[in-house]
């Protein structure tokens, strides 16, 4: 099945997202790294506000390459980091803030997963190294977070999007997950491929 | 004036590296989508062979992450340019950090300090090989973090052949699932000391996707781990498939008989390269990858 999504969802949509399902997705699209999800946790832990709602919005797990241009950003190249590095924080940062959507590449563990379940959310993946295309989808800069301390990379970039995907939904809240499956095809396979090591 | 020649062409390297997928590892990526059969991984290929046109067309960097820049010297010894190359390679990457531009990606591993010009301690990364000659031949592989985070150095039994080695890059191969980004491409590293081993890989991810080694034995071991390899079904973006692998060099060395090291250093499917010759007079040109 194809979506349409026009961010924030609310968790029905979020729900209703499949693993196997295709979607593509306009709106607020916020990026955290690692280090964006432990400081952003730190503020929450403290009592501070987030410096933005990202009730409903897309997580992207990605460090872009920004060009500064009269005042704003444009950006060139904004493909998934690997989302695997975020594991240690996820559950407690979709507890916390509520994204409904986490874009990245790779795949996620059981913790993640039980917070899709539990908070309704889904895990979408773009391919990694599809920089160049993924940026053609970014529309605009509205915001950038932490800029100054944290660097390009890691700062939390608000970004319009307009249909950035195809987007494939590999984890979702009814517990299907993609990876999960591979890993057992991949070790099956790994049997047949031994056999054949001269 | 001929610094400024040396620093022009390493800029314009940097630039072709990021933004121009080397023609041999493209051609290696329509190849694989032409023999996919999976229709999940042949659309995660026909996503990463647009990115390629794309980046191209545009200028613009084909991955977001355009990697820790690791030179790689074939330093002509009677070239009169040894003294000064590091800091032409120095002056290249800050200037190239600005124009391409290239993302910040020199984190200082003790105070977690991030760079904004790519240097920083340590930086550039340099290893320099003495050959004979006037000629200095400067090889660039912007090394993407997310597949360097997947290399490994694996000390063998020391009873260990080629099935072992095979083995060991195999399970290495499957373990990594996604987050190389497949299909990649594998340098292999077999003795020499430890450290050699890591060393070995890295430099054989230099070598034209395609090529063999030299040695018949070490090339038919290239050519068994790249099949089984593409049998494992991590596949394109580690959704499954044929196309783990694009291709697999290995490079060796003579090992202590009490140490049997492999090293393993994975590319992604972006193995990006730029070469750049620096002639005697000071010339230099930006030459096929």
């Amino acid at each position: 099945m194809t979506h349409d999504l026009r961010l924030p969802i609310d968790e029905s949509t979020a729900r209703s997202l499949r693993v196997g399902d295709v979607a593509y997705v306009s709106g607020t699209v916020f990026t955290a790294r690692d280090l964006a999800h432990r400081r952003l946790l730190e503020a929450h832990a403290q009592g501070q506000r987030l410096p933005f709602d990202a009730t409903g919005l897309a997580l992207y797990h990605c460090g872009p390459v920004v060009r500064p241009v009269d005042g704003g950003w444009h950006v060139l190249s904004a493909g998934p980091t690997t989302s695997a590095r975020m594991e240690p924080f996820e559950p407690r940062f979709l507890r916390a803030f509520h994204p409904r959507l986490v874009i990245g590449k790779g795949g996620m563990g059981h913790g993640t997963q039980a917070a899709l379940a539990q908070e309704g959310a889904a895990y979408a993946h773009f391919p990694g190294g599809a920089g160049a295309v993924a940026a053609r989808h970014i529309v605009r800069v509205r915001a950038v977070h932490g800029l100054e301390e944290w660097g390009m990379t890691e700062a939390v970039w608000i970004l319009d999007v307009d249909r950035f995907g195809p987007l494939l939904i590999t984890m979702d809240s009814a517990g299907g997950d993609l990876y999960s499956d591979r890993r057992a095809d991949v070790a099956r396979n790994l049997e047949v491929v031994r056999g054949r090591i001269r | 004036m001929t610094r400024q020649s040396i620093e022009a062409a390493l800029a314009n390297a940097l630039r072709q590296a990021v933004t121009h997928l080397p023609t041999d590892v493209s051609r290696a990526l329509e190849r694989a989508r032409a023999e996919e059969t999976s229709s999940l991984a042949a659309g995660q290929l026909d996503i990463l062979l647009e990115n390629v046109a794309t980046a191209r067309r545009a200028g613009v960097p084909l991955c977001q992450d355009t990697g820790l820049l690791l030179f790689y010297v074939d330093a002509g010894a009677r070239s009169p340019w040894l003294g000064t190359l590091r800091s032409c390679i120095g002056s290249a990457v800050a200037q190239a950090t600005t124009d391409v531009p290239l993302r910040p990606n020199t984190v200082d591993p003790l105070t977690g300090v991030s760079a904004v010009d790519n240097l920083g301690r340590g930086m550039p990364w340099i290893r320099w090989d003495l050959v004979d000659g006037d000629d200095v031949v400067i090889s660039i592989l912007p090394k993407g973090g997310g597949s360097d985070a997947a290399s490994r150095l694996v000390i063998l039994p020391c009873d260990a052949g080629p099935a072992l080695i095979a083995g060991a890059v195999i399970d290495h191969v499957a373990a990594c699932e996604g987050k190389a980004c497949p299909p990649m491409v594998i340098g292999l590293g077999i003795g020499g000391p430890a450290e050699g081993a890591l060393s070995l890989a890295a430099r054989a991810l230099l070598r034209d996707l395609g090529s063999r080694h030299p040695d018949p034995n070490t090339a038919a071991l290239e050519d068994e781990i790249l099949d089984l390899a593409n049998r494992t079904g991590v596949g394109a973006a580690g959704l499954g498939g044929a196309a783990t692998c694009l291709d697999v060099h290995v490079e060796a060395a003579c090992r202590h008989p009490a140490c049997f090291p492999l090293g393993i250093v994975i590319s992604c499917w972006a193995e990006r390269r730029a070469r750049v010759v620096v002639h005697a007079d000071g010339s230099a040109e930006v030459v096929a990858p």
